[in-house]
């Protein structure tokens, strides 16, 4: 089978920077061209800003690794021009079934909500995800955007100055310098950049290890969701399997901390392991295996001087929940239009502070999230475990046990309730929609409304109209009128007007609701607009 | 089964479990088993009915 993660996509070349008499300097450069770094690269280049990728390597990632693309994740890989790709290839499922021991207990359905483009989750390995995220990139170069990667580019050394970031750079041809404005380390959990700079990683010191096997099989399964608390296969541990495209399943068996990674990745041992677990009767073929090792850990902060952080090498979580890449590209969604802002001078440096305070949230938020189902997975004592085994007898025959069922809680994402850039919520409800939500999707005119708000500042009026100009604000703002019609109704009602008859919200280019109102005022807008970008 | 209520009925079932395992941490056996009889007669009280409370003796049994 061809492997794309076996093929370079983006080559040592020599840069003439590398010969240049005087430091190269550019606006942005991102180290790391995993999801994160290559999706902030795409953002800030189709918003005008020039932008640098390093990374190490010059492949993809080796197997299937983040394989579960959330709503969210997906939503903004179509801002970035790549989310219809991920949705044609990617595996849609909706159905989850829980095993306990050698019995089902109970199976779930995540019934996606109707009038949405995206589904709760799609299943794509992830070199599919990066390999998407490079072809894009090489199309916008095409069209002439300031954008390029550069593979075999190993950072050594960061220096944090206050008016700038310097790295030394080693490559094949020896080490070289280059400067930037700011600096976006996306370099993963064992980021050299942190290092370089000897920051803090704190958090709960539970480690788990997982044997994590892409395999391709004879048998066919359903496309669904398996999860097994101790089966008989992992005793005292657990299980996942999953569908991915290509007809390769994913399968995560639980191996707990005290083990020798080297020998439990030798094919002799994982080989039985799976066979106990798909049957002796089942021929499959292993494509990939690796032993994945978690900690619960993040930064205390996420920005440090002109250097910010984002995904794994500002938080780590547990695999239970998907919270780790989808929370990743949540967090330079964030970040971009923010850092374009502030090096237009169109808002202060001091907005970049908000990053850190909304993102923190966040990977506050999934961090709970994913050790609470880590404890209820690997129960930690005794009694744990008694209530554990409770709940999921339980579960078999009663529904009141079911949700206390945790087989790690699918990543949402955040809403920053309290954060500086959110107006006063002009409107009693809906909940879903407040200040600081994420904008749910609408039907629109024979498309999608997140389609259709590009990368600024937008302002949505539903059942009104702005007959008066907006261009005299200090920065552009496209205005989206939506009428209530046959193709929306139900869905606006719920998601936008609640008990009103109109409403204005004013979404931030990241499609988090700045403020909303039941009618319209230029003056209130305009203020809001000054807050949201801290003004 | 008549009167008892087997639909989910607890507000944030996350946060309350994650309450009740951290209560037992630093327990000992002994101690846990302590804290979940004086917890059973406090939440018994609260129930009160009496058909209730012999409707979750009887579901408790069933393995």
């Amino acid at each position: 089978m061809y492997q794309i993660f076996n093929t370079p996509l983006y080559k040592y070349q020599k840069s003439t920077d590398q010969d240049s008499k005087n430091l190269s300097h550019y606006r942005v450069l991102i180290i790391g061209a995993g999801p994160v770094g290559l999706s902030a690269a795409i953002d800030l280049a189709i918003q005008g800003v020039e932008v640098l990728v390093l990374d190490e390597s010059d492949k993809v990632s080796n197997g299937s690794r983040a394989i579960c693309v959330s709503k969210r994740a997906l939503e903004i890989s179509e801002r970035l021009g790549v989310g219809k790709k991920m949705l044609d290839k990617g595996v849609i499922w909706n159905l989850g079934k829980v095993f306990f021991d050698n019995k089902k207990v109970y199976e779930f359905n995540l019934l996606p909500e109707d009038g949405h483009q995206y589904p709760a989750f799609i299943n794509l390995q992830q070199y599919y995800v990066e390999e998407y995220l490079v072809s894009r990139i090489r199309e916008l170069q095409e069209k002439g955007y300031s954008i390029e990667i550069r593979g075999g580019n190993k950072v050594e050394e960061v220096i944090n100055e206050p008016d700038k970031v310097t790295l030394n750079i080693n490559t094949m041809d020896g080490n070289y310098s280059l400067s930037c404005d700011w600096l976006i380390a996306c370099d993963g959990p064992k980021s050299t950049v942190r290092s370089s700079l000897g920051l803090d990683f704190d958090g709960q010191i539970f480690e788990d290890n997982f044997l994590i096997a892409d395999v391709t099989m004879d048998a066919e399964f359903p496309t669904e969701r398996r999860f097994w608390f101790d089966p008989p296969f992992n005793k005292g541990q657990s299980a996942l399997l999953h569908k991915q495209p290509d007809g390769v399943w994913r399968i995560d068996l639980q191996l707990g901390w005290d083990i020798d990674k080297e020998t439990e990745k030798r094919e002799e041992n994982v080989i039985p392991r799976l066979k106990a677990m798909l049957g002796e009767e089942v021929n499959f073929k292993l494509e990939w295996v690796s032993i994945y090792t978690f900690q619960c850990m993040k930064m205390e902060k996420f920005k440090h001087g002109r250097i910010l952080f984002a995904g794994d090498s500002a938080h780590q979580v547990s695999p239970f929940g998907a919270r780790g890449a989808n929370s990743g590209v949540q967090d330079v969604d964030n970040l971009c239009w923010k850092l374009k802002l502030v090096l237009e001078e169109r808002a202060p440096v001091s907005l970049l502070d908000s990053y850190n305070f909304e993102r923190v949230f966040a990977a506050e938020e999934n961090i709970i999230n994913s050790s609470r189902s880590t404890d209820f997975i690997t129960p930690k004592s005794k009694i744990s475990m008694a209530f554990r085994n409770a709940v999921l007898e339980l579960s078999e025959r009663y529904d009141f046990a079911r949700p206390l069922v945790n087989s790690g809680r699918l990543s949402t994402p955040s809403t920053y309730d309290n954060s500086r850039l959110n107006s006063l919520d002009g409107m009693k409800n809906p909940t879903r929609s407040r200040v600081g939500a994420p904008c749910p999707d609408l039907p629109f005119n024979d498309d999608y409304l997140l389609n259709k708000t590009g990368n600024q500042f937008c302002v949505l009026t539903f059942n009104c109209k702005i007959t008066e100009t907006l261009e005299d604000f200090f920065l552009p703002v496209k205005t989206i009128e939506i009428t209530e019609g046959d193709e929306n109704k139900d869905f606006m009602r719920d998601r936008f007007l609640g008990q009103y008859k109109e409403a204005v919200y004013l979404l931030r280019p990241d499609q988090h609701i700045a403020g909303r109102w039941p009618s319209y005022d230029k003056e209130i807008l305009l203020e809001a607009l000054k807050k949201a970008t801290g003004n | 089964m008549g009167k008892i209520n087997l639909k989910p009925n607890i507000k944030n079932n996350d946060e309350f479990y994650s309450k009740l395992i951290a209560a037992h941490e630093g327990l000992s056996e002994e101690e846990s088993i302590e804290f979940n009889s004086r917890l059973i007669l406090i939440l018994s009280n609260q129930v009160g009915d009496p058909e209730i409370l012999a409707e979750a003796l009887e579901i408790a049994k069933r393995r």
